[in-house]
């Protein structure tokens, strides 16, 4: 079946099988990689991705079912050279060792912070509750998210002035 | 990320990570993210029985499908002699089974396909006719009289018994025992589990039949040592093999040793003459590579009234699955167990381990730990605290009198060890500073008097890190030493190559950190590379907090021989007297006259466009360290908890960690290696078990029956250091990456101990789910 999809601002398509997992479609026709796999089950979230701006695991979605619509992978975060502010956070606050969970977690605390801009320490723990670290222990992660919604109402004072 | 206003990076500097920006933007290079032309994939067709013997494989229809270029069976590897492998702690493992299977998830064949999902369509299709044998899933039943014999395939394998280790003095320590007012014994199980890292193992196996190179992409921790091993199982020349490993997606001890699949992927890739993929999935993952722990341990302690310790005897059970394939020190059969008497001044102990086959998968690795230190520390960790319940005596008051004293080191242990360094009150006493022990033990007996149940859990952990020295400490005779060579270019920036691989604790920027201090070339501009065997030199790997105490130091010293170098460039430039130049990081001066001064990049220049008559041009070299002892880091952690006594759920409400690792290169790196520790320890103590059924069917086999921590659950830490020096590493450093995954889970576990004493509960195993601490509320009365 023919897919198209837009990802991180670019129209792609491919012939796919339908059973082909979104993951795979992103990964091995897409040829992008930073989208990882890390179980079968839904439950590691290293295959986050953006859906329409909501995060959804792409080991769970079929790569025909999201046929017309828009996502964004860890490619589409930084802006050319100039990183997202949840990239900025991560680095900062050093909330990455090995770098495997980090797509898929940058991408759930940016769709937190999208819709929730000064998220509470509960808040930010509940939205990646669903993406598991092994390296970090979440508590620089959790100030990584933080550190960029200090970024993005800094920057949106900004433009406000 | 900003290029300006970069600081040094010297040691003791927090500088942010060197490596994060290719992570950041999703262009980390982890296995599976690499394409080669022609690439074939593999699946593996695993047993679904415990136990059974093999009567047909039929790979006829799978043959036959769409995409199939080829289906491996054991036959098929007989043929080349790879049906069978050594493992790392000298046994053989089969690659391919040929005649029995032994473990629910063994290996059985394998097909090659044009893309992922045509081989697993495939592999489904492979028909293996089984005859079910009766399975033993634990030490008990291997040990049994009758039991069925697992490895028939062994000459002269009349039993299940795989090995007999003692430490120790046993005259000594039964004395010691005959003689105690008190003996305080616990027997526990320290469950299996698995290290789990979130990127699974896997292998590109790229065999030339042109040039007869093989260069194999692995995930592996230690990928010099695989290179080797894979030499001498495949016999292929060392000079065609080259190992890379790319960036790697967390380790544990999980991605140490040598599995079938890359042998069998390796295969296929020479005689089929394309690349062959094989990347596990999670449940490939949990039921057939490295597990850990799985040690059934009694312990007792022997002691006064006043709760001074005389000895330590030890015996234990290890349950290693269906090949002896732990990775760990090929003369310690139970790995550094012995360094059980953990940071007590035993005048005696004795250990006696046997370990046992059973139709459970094979593996044994450490999983972030230094070899089963983990289980000794908790043993140790989980007795004092039991004997301090039993004699009225304060848990905290106990250790501080039977700690090893601060002027004792080099200690001597009962069980042979030399602890290199180490000030235990000084550590105790920051952590019940700043968890506040006074007002906690008042809170506690006023909660108590109400019937509540509040536990304070203190564990005081030594470990053992670094291995080697290499005549004490090898891996299948390969001595346990590890190399850096470092190269500084014309115009002063440099590249450090290294025998050990980061799988996530950031070596790209603390080891370059080490340059910055010791030849004064700014951390950021040096590039540091590992992982691929062709360009750096030879070392045993990253596992068992290693990297620093070995690669570390290695570091160091070149970068040491290096400014010895420098200084005499300097002194021709400066034209003075080698002894008349000052070293300031960064720089020589001639001594009173600090403006007549060259740069290390100065000198890095002229080391290529104008030396002194007669000196070997360029500035590099290549050191490999041999460490004179392992190195001993410490702490003392203090976790509170609240439990419910109506339900038994456990809340984790404080977590205060103090560790000594010496002198700290990065300390934001240190810290974050401690939480993602304390979080493992967390997971390991509450949460963390790969169970099987009386069928021996692994029942953790996926993320929804092996539970992880998640940030919901983890718990907040509270990190504090003290910082007492190795005496013998050149920066006075100590590994740090698993310190708290070996020293936490007894201070969790005796927090809840703790809470319950009062019921005369002792003892729940690990891991300590709410329905074990409510059935002890409720055999207590307290609960219905």
């Amino acid at each position: 079946m023919n897919v198209t999809i837009t990802i991180n601002g670019e129209e792609r398509g491919g012939d796919v099988e339908p059973r082909v997992l979104l993951v795979d479609f992103i990964r091995t026709n897409l040829a992008m990689t930073g989208t990882h796999i890390g179980c079968d089950t839904s439950s590691c979230g290293a295959c986050t991705v953006l859906l329409d701006g909501e995060p959804v695991k792409s080991c769970t979605q079929l790569a025909v079912q999201v046929d017309g619509r828009s996502i964004t992978t860890v490619e589409g975060l930084a802006n050319g050279a100039e990183l997202d502010p949840i990239q900025v956070g991560f680095h900062e606050e050093h909330g990455l060792q090995c770098g495997f969970c980090t797509p898929g977690m940058m991408l759930v605390c940016r769709a937190l912070l999208d819709t929730n801009p000064e998220p509470t320490e509960e808040e930010i723990r509940w939205a990646i509750s669903g993406n598991i670290c092994r390296c970090t222990g979440y508590m620089n992660i959790v100030k990584a998210v933080q550190h960029a919604a200090k970024l993005r109402a800094g920057a949106a004072a900004e433009v406000a002035s | 990320m900003s290029v300006e206003a970069r600081p040094h990076g010297g040691i003791g500097e927090s500088i942010k990570r060197k490596e994060d920006g290719r992570f950041l933007r999703g262009r980390g290079n982890y296995l599976d993210d690499i394409v080669l032309p022609g690439m074939l994939h593999m699946a593996i067709v695993r047993s679904p029985h415990a136990h059974a013997r093999i009567l047909g494989v039929d790979t006829a229809e799978a043959s036959a499908m769409p995409g199939v270029v080829a289906v491996v069976t054991g036959e098929l590897m007989a043929l080349h002699k790879l049906a069978w492998m050594p493992t790392l702690s000298g046994d053989t493992q089969a690659v391919l089974a040929t005649d029995k299977v032994r473990f629910q998830g063994q290996e059985v064949a394998a097909v090659v396909a044009t893309s992922k999902y045509a081989a697993e369509d495939a592999a489904a299709l492979v028909q293996v006719d089984y005859e079910v044998l009766p399975p033993i899933t634990g030490p008990q039943q291997a040990k049994a009289d009758g039991a069925p014999l697992i490895r028939d395939d062994k000459e002269g394998q009349t039993d299940n018994h795989i090995y007999h280790w003692e430490s120790g003095d046993q005259a000594a320590t039964e004395a010691a025992f005959a003689r105690a007012d008190k003996v305080v014994r616990l027997s526990t199980h320290y469950p299996r589990s698995h290290p789990s890292p979130l990127e699974t193992c896997g292998i590109l196996a790229d065999v030339n039949s042109a040039t007869g190179k093989a260069t194999l992409y692995m995930t592996s921790q230690a990928p010099h040592a695989i290179r080797t091993v894979f030499a001498l199982v495949a016999g292929l020349p060392e000079q065609n093999i080259r190992v890379i490993s790319p960036d790697i997606g967390g380790g544990f001890g999980n991605k140490v040793p040598v599995y079938p699949g890359y042998v069998v992927a390796t295969a296929a890739s020479l005689l089929i003459g394309r690349p062959v993929k094989w990347v596990e999935d999670r449940t490939e993952n949990l039921i057939s590579t490295g597990f850990a722990r799985d040690f059934h341990m009694t312990g007792e302690l022997a002691l006064t009234n006043d709760g001074q310790m005389l000895a330590l005897r030890v015996s234990l059970d290890s349950d290693n699955g269906a090949f002896f394939a732990d990775a760990q020190p090929s003369k310690f059969k139970a790995g550094l167990f012995h360094i059980v008497t953990g940071s007590y001044d035993l005048p005696a102990a004795h250990v006696s381990a046997d370990g046992w086959y059973t139709n459970k998968a094979p593996g044994g690795v450490a999983y972030r730990c230094s070899f089963r230190v983990t289980e000794a520390s908790y043993l140790i960790e989980r007795l004092v605290t039991n004997a301090a319940i039993e004699l009225g005596i304060d848990q905290a008051e106990i250790r501080l009198k039977n700690f090893v004293p601060k002027d004792a080191f080099p200690y001597h242990s009962a069980t042979g060890w030399i602890y290199d360094s180490g000030d235990y009150e000084g550590a105790m006493n920051v952590a019940l500073e700043q968890v506040g022990y006074a007002e906690l033990k008042r809170e506690q007996a006023e909660k108590r008097a109400r019937g509540e149940f509040m536990g304070i859990g203190i564990a005081s952990f030594t470990e053992v890190v670094g291995a080697g020295p290499g005549k004490d400490f090898d891996i299948l005779g390969l001595r346990m030493f590890d190399s850096a060579e470092l190269r500084v270019h014309p115009t002063g920036k440099a590249i450090l190559k290294l025998g050990v691989k980061s799988q996530g604790q950031g070596h790209e920027t603390t080891f370059a950190q080490i340059v910055a201090e010791e030849l004064g070339i700014p951390a950021y501009d040096v590039a540091v590379e590992e992982g691929d065997t062709d360009n750096t030199p030879y070392g045993l790997g990253t596992y068992a907090s290693r990297s620093t105490p070995t690669a570390g130091a290695a570091t160091a010293v070149i970068s040491r021989k290096l400014r010895d170098k420098a200084r005499k460039l300097a002194a021709h430039l400066l034209e003075a007297a080698e002894e008349d130049l000052v070293w300031e990081r960064g720089r020589f001066f001639v001594r009173g006259t600090p403006e007549r001064a060259k740069t290390i990049q100065d000198v890095a220049f002229a080391a290529y466009t104008n030396l002194p008559d007669g000196m070997e041009p360029g500035l590099e070299g290549v050191h490999y360290y041999d460490p004179p002892n392992m190195t001993y880091p410490f702490g003392t952690y203090a976790v509170v908890v609240d439990v419910d006594r109506g339900t038994g759920v456990i809340k984790v409400r404080r977590v205060v960690a103090v560790d000594d690792c010496g002198v700290r290169i990065n300390p934001m790196i240190v810290e974050a290696q401690i939480h993602g520790g304390l979080t493992e320890g967390w997971g390991i103590a509450f949460i963390e078990q790969i169970t099987f059924d009386e069928d021996g069917n692994c029942i953790g086999s996926n993320f929804m029956d092996y539970l992880l921590p998640t940030a919901w659950e983890t718990p907040k830490f509270e990190t504090f250091a003290t910082v007492t020096p190795s005496p013998h590493h050149p920066l006075g450093a100590k590994g740090v990456g698993e310190s708290a995954t070996v020293g936490s889970p007894a201070a969790y576990v005796n927090a809840v101990i703790d809470a319950l004493a009062p019921l005369g509960v002792r003892n729940l195993d690990m891991p300590v789910t709410s329905d074990k601490v409510w059935a002890a509320l409720r055999s207590a009365g307290v609960t219905e």
